[in-house]
């Protein structure tokens, strides 16, 4: 049985605005009966101010979906649309008091119920990157597909690279084999197509080789216990640290047509405007997850890649 | 309340006899049956005991034909790489679509690695073997045909004494996995042309981790995991004593409540099943009635999701399990119900109801009570159910989700 937290449950017994509104300014359907779940969001927005007054939702699926929608639902009832697509699935997750890795998808399909509806609304036509193929990594709901474009449109042959970019492997890491499967695959295209060097392409057997535990320099024992307090950074060492890590990715995605821009830093969100080929591509969010990686690498500390 | 335990094809209660026969191996009898001392002998008698108990459920000619393992799946694995070992020339494996993954991934991983052919036999809409494609695929390349007695999801019987003896014509071994049969079924080895079987303790009222193969005489086994002696060195490792003691018992009670295995169980089963149809619409029994395991139903519910269905199930008492991928972690409903070519609106919503000689009619009368109002309250939250005053399925074009 999955360890549903007492929130999930409680959506899941008694989920509210579930069912057929009348009406709906803008309905957002998503997902497959062949994947096991779907959802669709029926929102009622007062266009003067813009605001979502009430939403329903109507669920195919297991406890953690139709939870999942109910809490979608009581996230954007009373948030202008604007404030409502800053939501992520996380957000859904954490209101939830979180949901087992295998069950992230469940918020996933949340998170693009919302853009479609809102696409619905605004008379858009909604494009959704969702690939079918196995799920790869069950920790962050990485699809074979999303490893495939990740790999193919950044050039990837590690498998270290390959978690900076999609998270996947990030965790628990046992999917690592089912990763190395889909770069050497990816790889070996790449190079039959003329895009990769043969010499540079993943190697799993040099991947595979034992790693030994860098020795450390005295006895284990003799070292002190003690909490490695960071020196605090001030606001504006911050700031360059970002704009630093920034600089440095640009001319990666330059290489690909696109270019990443700092615009502002409020706490611990960094905003970033995409532009050229990053814009709209089904890449956006793994670009813009390749970046939070590096950030966070940087300053070692939390923070969330926003594109406005 | 009394909880309701319907999910005896995943796992069923150790009996209180057989937890009693097992306690003295633990604590005063702890020898090692190796052993050239008191210790160790006493535990060579009670191992003994044990092997006929299982050697006469099973209807084995001799004793020494049942091989202890960890469970089914090492059984099943011991039992096809074996097959590829002995063989020599022969490179092909022959199979069906609806296998437990302790085949179905082992062949996977062997077709993948190491150049196996391997035929994976399909299945109609009722679940019945494809017995003409499997005669085919046998011949002068097959090592072994392995097809299980008994499907755990759906219950459904193969016609194995025949597929053994046509395996034999070609000149290939035959084995069964037959974790859910054993116990549930009369059986005679003897009588048949099988030549491997695999069984676990867990199925029938025995401990967990303690299962066997059965390899009759003159069968050339090549161990799977190699050291000591035990079981005449076909598999190393000391002797499970109590898990064996305990499968021992198990398979004597199973023997002695076989008929009513046959008879009252089926007669609970048969009159969930019906109950179940009458009280809810858009719902259809999976699988072979006509030749079935007594104790098992799987019934599909259309437009919702198993898992779902569980957790309400579960909040009221009932435990039982579905082919929902949910439950799973994967995106992909059951192996089996696809191959039956079961739409996707039911397969995600199919139940899995199993007995055991422990259920009565009270847990009948449970499910009968609590089934309707779950499915209701469900099908009102799912997109792709619309009642318009009667039990009528929305029509596929009003629910269109974006991706596929
Ligand atoms: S499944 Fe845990 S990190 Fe990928």
């Amino acid at each position: 049985m999955w360890e549903y937290s007492e929130k999930v449950q409680e959506y899941f017994y008694n989920p509210k605005n579930a069912g057929v509104m009348e009406n709906a300014s803008g309905i957002g359907d998503v997902g497959a009966i062949s994947c096991g779940d779907a959802l669709r969001l029926m929102i009622k927005v007062d266009p003067a101010t813009d605001t979502i007054t009430d939403a329903r939702f109507q669920t195919f699926g297991c406890g953690s979906a139709i939870a999942s929608s109910s809490a979608l639902t009581e996230l954007i009832i009373g948030k202008t649309i604007a404030e409502a697509l800053t939501l992520t699935n996380q957000d859904i997750a954490d209101f939830l008091g979180g949901l087992p890795p295998e069950k992230m998808h469940c918020s996933v399909m949340g998170y693009e119920a919302l853009r479609a509806a809102v696409a619905n609304y605004r008379g858009e036509a909604w494009e959704d990157d969702h690939e079918e193929g196995a799920l790869v990594c069950k920790c962050f709901g990485v699809d074979e597909g999303m490893i495939e474009r990740a790999v193919r449109m950044n050039g990837l042959t590690t498998l270290e690279q390959v978690t900076h970019f999609t998270k996947a492997g990030g965790s628990c890491a046992t999917c690592i084999e089912g990763i190395e499967e889909v770069l050497v695959k990816t790889n070996a295209a790449m190079v039959a197509e003329g895009l990769l060097d043969a010499a540079e392409a993943f190697d799993p057997d040099q991947a595979a080789r034992p790693v030994r535990r860098p020795k450390a320099g005295k006895s284990p024992l003799a070292i002190k216990l003690e909490p490695v307090s960071k020196p605090k950074l001030t606001n504006l060492q911050r700031i360059r640290l970002i704009e630093e890590a920034i600089e440095g990715l640009r001319p990666f995605l330059r290489q690909d047509g696109g270019d990443c821009e700092l615009i502002d830093v409020e706490g611990d969100r960094v905003m970033v405007k995409l532009s050229g080929a990053c814009v709209g591509c089904q890449m956006a969010s793994i670009t813009v997850n390749g970046v939070q990686e590096r950030l966070i690498e940087k300053l070692g500390q939390p923070l969330r890649v926003i594109p406005v | 309340m009394r909880p309701v335990y319907l999910d005896n094809n995943a796992t069923t209660r150790v009996d209180p006899a057989a937890v009693a026969a097992m306690l003295p191996f633990f604590t005063e009898q702890f020898g090692n049956a190796s052993s050239m001392h008191a210790f160790g002998a006493s535990v060579g008698g009670a191992l003994k005991t044990a092997r006929r108990q299982l050697q006469a459920l099973l209807g084995a000619e001799h004793d020494h034909e049942i091989i202890y393992t960890s469970g089914g799946t090492e059984s099943d694995n011991t039992a096809i790489l074996s097959a590829l070992e002995t063989q020599g020339q022969r490179t092909e494996v022959i199979t069906s679509v609806v296998e437990h993954p302790a085949i179905l991934a082992l062949c996977d991983w062997l077709e993948k690695h190491k150049g196996t052919t391997v035929h994976r036999i399909p299945v109609d809409a009722k679940g019945r073997l494809d017995v003409e494609a499997y005669r085919k695929a046998l011949g002068p390349k097959t090592a072994i045909a392995s097809i299980m007695w008994a499907n755990n999801e759906t219950g459904t019987l193969f016609p194995v004494a025949r597929l053994a003896e046509m395996a034999h014509e070609a000149g290939a071994l035959f084995h069964t996995d037959a974790v859910q049969a054993v116990g549930k079924l009369p059986i005679d080895l003897k009588s048949t042309e099988i030549d491997m079987l695999s069984l676990s303790g867990h199925k029938l009222h025995g401990p967990k981790g303690i299962g066997a193969l059965y390899v009759r005489k003159g069968v050339r086994l090549r161990p799977l995991i190699r050291g000591g002696h035990q079981e005449r060195g076909r598999r190393a490792g000391t002797e499970n004593a109590p898990a064996i003691i305990g499968l021992g018992k198990a398979a004597e009670l199973a023997l002695a409540h076989m008929l009513d295995e046959q008879t009252r169980v089926k007669a609970l089963r048969d009159r969930l099943e019906q109950g179940l149809l009458q009280r809810i619409g858009n719902s259809f029994v999976t699988g072979d009635p006509e030749h079935r395991l007594p104790n098992t139903a799987n019934i599909a519910f259309e437009f919702i999701e198993g898992e779902a269905i569980l957790l309400l199930l579960n909040r009221a008492g009932i435990a039982a399990s579905s082919g929902s991928a949910c439950t799973s972690g994967s995106l992909e409903p059951s192996h089996v119900l696809r191959a039956m070519k079961v739409p996707y609106t039911a397969a995600h919503g199919a139940i899995r109801f199993s007995f055991s000689r422990e259920n009565g009619d009270e847990d009948v009368d449970r499910v009968l009570e609590a089934m309707p109002g779950i499915i209701a309250n469900l099908r009102s939250l799912s997109p792709f159910w619309k009642e318009r005053g009667q039990d009528r399925p929305a029509p596929a074009a009003a629910f269109n989700p974006t991706y596929a």
